[in-house]
């Protein structure tokens, strides 16, 4: 068959909800191009962003992919709010199959296209700034990552209008997600999507930990990293121990549907609880991939808009170090349940429990930095301080849940989800918002708008405790996850609680939309001409907004712990800037289409498999290696940025500091 | 160009002993070693690769007794098979090594036999591996049999992807360095090429014993 399995009847056309969802998302992203053809900016985005293997550009865009991800992975959820706010005493209005895609789809989004993008695109973005360095260890490759996690993102996505998707969670346990019993192409499109994802991740992950170790400033030892290139490089250090399990154990399920392998099947000497032992593996360290970036975010942010240093800095770094080897010693209390016996819960539990440890230090760390200090209530210290209050909650119901009696009570119920919740909406995406909003300025040079941001926050804030307090109560009244419809009375109305948080939660979103529109059309009215608009501390504020690709005319010499704020005090008291440096050309990586490339081969390689289209899965991969050879080829890596340039950029930054420092327009 | 450059085996330089006396340092023009990066970054990716096949050993260990009926290790694995395998990928190494001193003397063509024979020697174990396959599926022992031999089938053969990659790889960097010389980056390839082949011996001796002489042993 020269289609494999893929036939008219892959088409939603007899469904009316993902038919009409398919027709506008598709008439939507038919009107972005047809506008960037219109307007002729394919040329500008070729050359600037698709092939920049810029890490402040790439950055970029993962946060942007995050965000746009995130709209799709919340209006899942909106609709399993709604479904279970209706569904009392009837079936609602979304039918099973769709509604367990639906819950699938959206923690597989959440997770894997806004959580990791999020946090990856901010730690490429801001740590080589704050080392002092131009770019990361390899940069083609940081495009490549990129571009194979955009690629894992659309074929998820793809799934929407061609075919279906898994209908076993976020993940997918079998045996239910064996040929068995998930026939469809649905785990398929899940298991393809999520491989070629995580290799873009694992390649990020050993790129970033080399430029943490072995790329930074003059001067700028360990213990005078910031700490949030400390907590990116535990993440990054986790990411490269932790992803190639998840490789493995997909690659093993892959096998068990694809060519009849036994590694989790009922029969043929199967072990289905090794699926749960080998996830978890990976599954446990990946939520401190997610959290200690978010960590770290949290630690500049509250000293910056705190005007102290962070209190107990190598506490900190202590706290991260230990929570990164602590975190691949406690993935069993995903499954106390499994039955392996109280001594092996026990070890677990107490585990567990010790992680709250660190996690404790780290709080009182942030509460300490705060107190005595001048606080500024600017958007993202909003952001840092709700995480605080919410994100000790979400920690103490999870220590809470490590007591294997409890959990024995508790788990797989809505406890369980306000719990992740909690911890992941309260810490990670309320932390990627922080960093979201304060590293805009630099990246773009102009500031977002503070009172359409506190705006948004406080809907947020609100929304979030509205939905998500509701769920402990139902859960503690017996209410398993993933229900599409039920009869129990008193779940009823804190249902319907839920629904009305998740809408406070979209008027949030709304906002923050419209904080985003308002900022750009008035963007010259909030330039941020000095580079330094929220009076920081490490060495990403020494550049202007947005850096230049080089980012440092000179490399700075570091000679202590909050470099930037160590120049900056000292030039302050001299009342003059520095000397200025002997300006010489810098080596730059060229741009590159390579990420770009494999993207495409990734895409339909994978797309191919998930359909059976043999021929296509075999071409693709001799245009993968015809990729790799291009690329192997090529004769110039670098190209050099004349010293003339890099002397005006650098005297025009050095003019706006000292119009503001000296001359007194401004503070 | 520092002395670390004319000096291949200083690996010190940049790892504390920066220009300034400290961290990880560039030099005074602001570049940073590439050899140095380069390989640091490839270790650790060997490093995650090992992790994926820590992974499959643990999987393999799990399932090693349940045969479901069908055949144990010790009936089905040859040792005389694997020990030649074992040899072919030994020798295959030390061809490696050979080449790799040879490009560190500029010397084209011995740098091109050596990488040749280390070729031939790997694609030797991987048919010797192929045959081995081929012979077991065609007794009904294949990867479906049971899951003792899925676990097996898959770490084994997870192995002879990585070795045919690698074959792969080689023959494209045989063409660039004929084609083109000893560039610096093709060193650097090299030098990677190098990393790769020693681990998957590596590999492979934890192979030898935890699959093949245990299993055979038992």
């Amino acid at each position: 068959m020269l289609l494999g399995k893929l036939t008219w009847s892959a088409i939603p056309l007899h469904e009316p909800i993902p038919l009409i969802t398919s027709i506008i998302v598709l008439a939507v992203v038919f009107a972005v191009l047809g506008i960037v053809t219109a307007k002729g900016w394919w040329p500008y985005l070729w050359r600037e962003w698709i092939t920049s293997v810029d890490h402040k550009r790439i950055g970029v865009m993962y946060c942007v992919m995050a965000l746009v991800m995130l709209l799709r992975g919340f209006a899942d959820a909106l609709m399993m709010r709604s479904q279970q706010a209706v569904a009392f005493h009837g079936p609602g209005y979304l039918p099973p199959e769709h509604y367990d895609q639906i819950f699938s789809a959206h923690g597989t989004i959440m997770i894997f296209f806004v959580a990791m993008p999020f946090v990856i695109g901010l730690m490429n973005f801001a740590m080589p700034l704050q080392l002092g360095i131009r770019d990361v260890a390899f940069p083609t490759f940081n495009s490549v990552s990129f571009w194979l996690t955009a690629s894992g993102a659309l074929l998820v996505n793809l799934s929407l209008f061609i075919g279906e998707f898994a209908r076993t969670g976020w993940l997918p346990y079998p045996p239910l997600s064996e040929l068995r019993y998930s026939p469809g192409v649905g785990v398929d499109y899940y298991l393809w999507a999520l491989q070629i994802s995580g290799i873009g991740t694992l390649i990020s992950g050993i790129n970033l930990v080399t430029t943490v170790l072995k790329m930074r400033a003059p001067g700028m030892s360990y213990t005078r990293m910031p700490v949030f290139c400390w907590t990116t490089l535990a993440a990054n250090l986790l990411i490269v121990a932790a992803f190639p399990i998840l490789t493995a154990t997909l690659a093993e399920l892959l096998l068990d549907r694809y060519l009849g392998f036994h590694f989790f099947t009922n029969d043929g000497g199967g072990n289905m609880m090794m699926f749960m032992n080998l996830i978890w593996a990976w599954g446990h360290p990946e939520v401190y991939i997610l959290i200690l970036p978010a960590f770290g975010i949290f630690s500049e942010v509250i000293s910056t808009f705190s005007g102290k240093p962070l209190f107990g800095y190598r506490s900190m770094i202590a706290a991260t170090m230990a929570i990164c080897v602590l975190s691949f010693m406690v993935w069993l209390h995903h499954f106390f349940t499994m039955g392996a016996g109280a001594d092996v819960n026990a070890f677990f539990g107490i585990a567990t429990m010790i992680i709250a440890v660190p996690t404790g230090v780290k709080i009182f760390n942030w509460m300490f930095t705060m107190y005595g200090g001048t606080v500024r209530f600017k958007t993202p210290m909003l952001w840092a301080i709700a995480f605080i209050c919410t994100f000790v909650v979400g920690g103490m119901t999870g220590v809470l849940m490590a007591v294997p009696p409890a959990d024995f009570v508790l788990h797989n119920s809505l406890f369980l989800v306000a719990h992740f919740h909690n911890v992941i909406i309260g810490g990670v995406l309320f932390g990627c918002f922080a960093g979201y909003e304060y590293w805009f300025p630099k990246a773009f040079g102009f500031t977002l708008d503070e009172r359409l941001g506190k705006t948004a926050f406080w809907c947020w804030f609100v929304g979030f405790i509205v939905a998500f307090t509701p769920l402990y109560v139902v859960g503690l009244e017996g209410m398993t996850r993933r229900m599409q419809h039920y009869d129990v009375a008193e779940w009823h109305p804190w249902l319907i609680v839920a629904a009305v948080g998740a809408a406070i939660i979209a008027l949030g979103i709304a906002f923050q939309v419209l904080q985003l529109i308002v900022s750009i059309r008035t963007r010259d009215q909030r330039r941020d001409v000095t580079g330094d608009p929220w009076d920081g501390r490490t060495l990403e504020w020494i550049t202007p907004s947005p850096p230049p690709t080089f980012n440092f005319p000179v490399m700075p010499n570091v000679e202590g712990e909050e470099a930037y704020w160590g120049l900056k005090s000292k030039a302050l008291q001299q009342q003059r800037l520095f000397d200025e440096p002997a300006y010489e050309k810098i080596e730059m990586p060229r741009n590159s289409p390579t990420g770009f490339f494999v993207a495409i081969v990734a895409t339909f390689m994978g797309f191919a498999l998930i359909w059976h289209i043999w021929w296509l899965a075999a071409l693709e991969f001799a245009c993968a290696y015809a990729v790799f050879v291009v690329f192997a080829w090529r004769d110039e890596h670098e190209y050099y940025v004349p010293a003339e340039e890099v002397a005006r950029i650098d005297r025009a930054r050095r003019a706006a500091r000292q119009q503001s420092w000296f001359e007194g327009t401004s503070a | 160009m520092s002395a670390a450059a004319a000096d291949p085996h200083n690996l010190r330089q940049g790892h504390g002993h920066g220009p300034r006396g400290n961290a990880a340092g560039p030099d005074e023009h602001g570049h940073f070693d590439k050899r140095i990066i380069t390989g640091y970054g490839f270790w650790i990716f060997l490093l995650s690769d090992i992790v994926m096949f820590s992974a499959l050993f643990a999987t393999y260990a799990v399932l090693a007794h349940a045969t479901a009926g069908g055949p144990s290790g010790k009936q089905i694995f040859d040792l005389q098979n694997v020990a030649l395998e074992t040899g072919f990928l030994l020798l295959s190494s030390f061809a490696c090594g050979m080449a790799a001193i040879a490009s560190e003397q500029k010397n084209l063509l011995w740098t091109e036999i050596g990488l040749l024979i280390t070729g031939l020697l790997g694609f030797a174990f991987l048919v010797l591996e192929l045959r081995e396959f081929a012979d077991l599926i065609a007794h009904g022992n294949g990867p479906t049999r049971s899951a003792f031999l899925s676990a097996f089938f898959t770490l084994v053969g997870c192995h002879g992807l990585h070795v045919g990659c690698g074959l792969l790889w080689l023959g494209t960097m045989m063409a660039q360095i004929w084609a083109k010389g000893f560039r610096a980056e093709t060193v650097r390839r090299l030098m990677c090429f190098n990393l790769f082949w020693h681990a998957l011996d590596i590999i492979w001796v934890a192979l030898f014993t935890i699959v093949y002489l245990l299993g055979a042993g038992q």
